[in-house]
């Protein structure tokens, strides 16, 4: 019951780090993540899929290092490098997302790869057969049926994006986890404070999940 | 060349690289003609060549010996924009490849319109005429998830017909098919050789190749082992490979 209390308590003191501040630069984090990386992704996609050898290998290296190495080096590395190499200053939250957009645009081009690959040989034959260019194929008969199969790993990828954002609090950039830090410090109440800011997480995660499910329907009913 | 060629095909070599094997030669050179208005069955044993032969016609594979002329052109060489000739080329694949995110009637005017730059409406018209022909105008609004083997080749047929080719060239075209619906996809290429359509055929069919063709090719080790009107293949073949293939699958 004090346990009950004390979480109430928290939440009425410090709602505003929580909700305001955590939430939102959770969100901001994520949502930049998830956009940027998919854009970055399908560039990085393209280039290892391209005709061009040395771009196939290229973007084969970056995505092996990325996947080999822990997400919380990559986040080392950019919150010290990305600094360096810009001219300006720069807030540290945005070094942390350069590292987190690169980090996502790997796995995501690793699922636009797998979902373009899978969509039978066939296909691609058959529109070319009909005169198609490489272009007017991928655009109109590959990729159509490749978001079927992109969508949930690409869903599984955003969930993931919005935990590890989470990794971000070792440089007290003010998301979620963060959060967690600056309430438990000043209220000593560390299970409650946990209790609160995972309630949070999975609230998130599971409205997209549930979006995401609704997307996928719809996308079905199409057929 | 002669104004009544069609195909010709100069030395084709074509092998497969897997890895960590030998290197698989399938065609050892292959020269032949397909001349207007003829239709050639191509037959024989599995890994002879026939469809890698047929697939190359088209340029679907790349041989890397040899050159084919189609109309008078030389589509091997580097010049030349392959999509347009293949615009004149039909092909139907052993496993149909229709496309299952477009409705029917999408499926066959996609090409023309998107190719040819034909008017949507005038597809439209050229569509439900191709699907009347072969009884499937009532599924134009389906998609081809709801039809069945024997359908959706009917419709690849068809869909390969809008673009309004000079030849068309069938890929095993019942293989993938359950037995009763062998028939009605054979009635329909039948219908078309009528017409007077140029076709290449590949098929284990030998019964249909021995009424719809003027020529049969019998295709063994790469090469073209075999080539003449039917009855004489069939009945009286030279090669002995002919004779123990034969004997085989007609039983």
């Amino acid at each position: 019951m004090e346990y009950f209390n004390n979480i109430v308590k928290i939440l009425h003191d410090y709602w505003r780090v929580f909700l305001i501040t955590g939430v939102g630069y959770t969100l901001l984090l994520s949502l930049v993540t998830v956009a940027a990386g998919s854009i970055l992704g399908v560039f990085l996609c393209l280039g290892r899929m391209a005709r061009f050898k040395p771009l196939n290998w290229l973007v084969m290296a970056i995505v092996e290092i990325v996947r080999g190495t822990p997400m919380l080096l990559q986040l080392y590395i950019g919150y010290f490098l990305v600094p360096k190499l810009l001219p300006f200053n720069v807030p540290e939250i945005v070094s942390i997302g350069v590292a987190l957009v690169i980090n996502s645009a790997c796995y995501v081009s690793e699922v636009f790869r797998s979902g373009i690959q899978a969509v039978d040989r066939g296909q691609t034959e058959a529109a070319r057969s009909l005169g198609m260019n490489g272009k007017q194929t991928m655009i109109k008969i590959v990729l159509p049926q490749a978001i079927k199969n992109i969508l949930p790993a690409l869903g599984n990828e955003f969930v993931t994006v919005i935990k590890e954002t989470s990794m971000a609090s070792t440089f007290f950039v003010g998301e979620l986890m963060t959060s967690y830090l600056i309430v438990k410090g000043r209220t000593f109440l560390t299970m409650e404070c946990l209790f609160i800011v995972g309630v949070l997480y999975f609230v998130l995660n599971f409205v997209l999940t549930r979006l995401l499910g609704v997307f996928e329907r719809r996308l079905k009913a199409s057929d | 060349m002669t104004d009544t060629e069609m195909i010709r095909t100069e030395n084709l070599h074509k092998s497969f690289q897997i890895e960590g094997k030998p290197p698989l030669h399938v065609l050892k050179g292959v020269t032949e003609h397909i001349n207007k208005g003829e239709v050639v069955s191509i037959i024989g044993p599995s890994g002879g060549g026939k469809s890698t032969f047929l697939r190359c016609l088209n340029l679907l594979e790349t041989p890397e010996e040899g050159q084919i002329f189609f109309e008078g052109v030389e589509i091997t060489s580097a010049k030349v924009d392959i999509n347009l000739h293949r615009q004149k080329m039909g092909m139907v694949f052993q496993h149909f490849n229709v496309f299952p995110h477009l409705s029917v009637k999408e499926n066959i005017t996609i090409a023309p319109t998107m190719v040819k730059k034909i008017d949507p409406k005038q597809a439209d018209e050229k569509a439900m005429e191709l699907l009347n022909r072969v009884g499937l105008a009532d599924k134009a609004n389906e998609h081809p998830s709801r039809l069945s083997g024997g359908q959706k080749q009917r419709l690849a047929i068809v869909r390969a017909l809008a673009m309004e080719p000079d030849v068309m060239l069938f890929d095993e075209p019942t293989s993938a098919l359950d037995p009763e619906m062998v028939g009605e996809v054979l009635e329909v290429i039948k219908g078309l050789v009528k017409t007077g359509m140029t076709s290449v055929i590949v098929t284990h069919e030998m019964g249909f190749a021995r009424e719809v063709s003027n020529r049969v090719l019998f295709m063994d080790g790469g090469v073209i082992a075999e080539s003449g009107k039917p009855d004489e293949v069939f009945q009286n073949p030279q090669n002995p490979r002919t004779k123990e293939f034969l004997s085989k699958v007609l039983y």
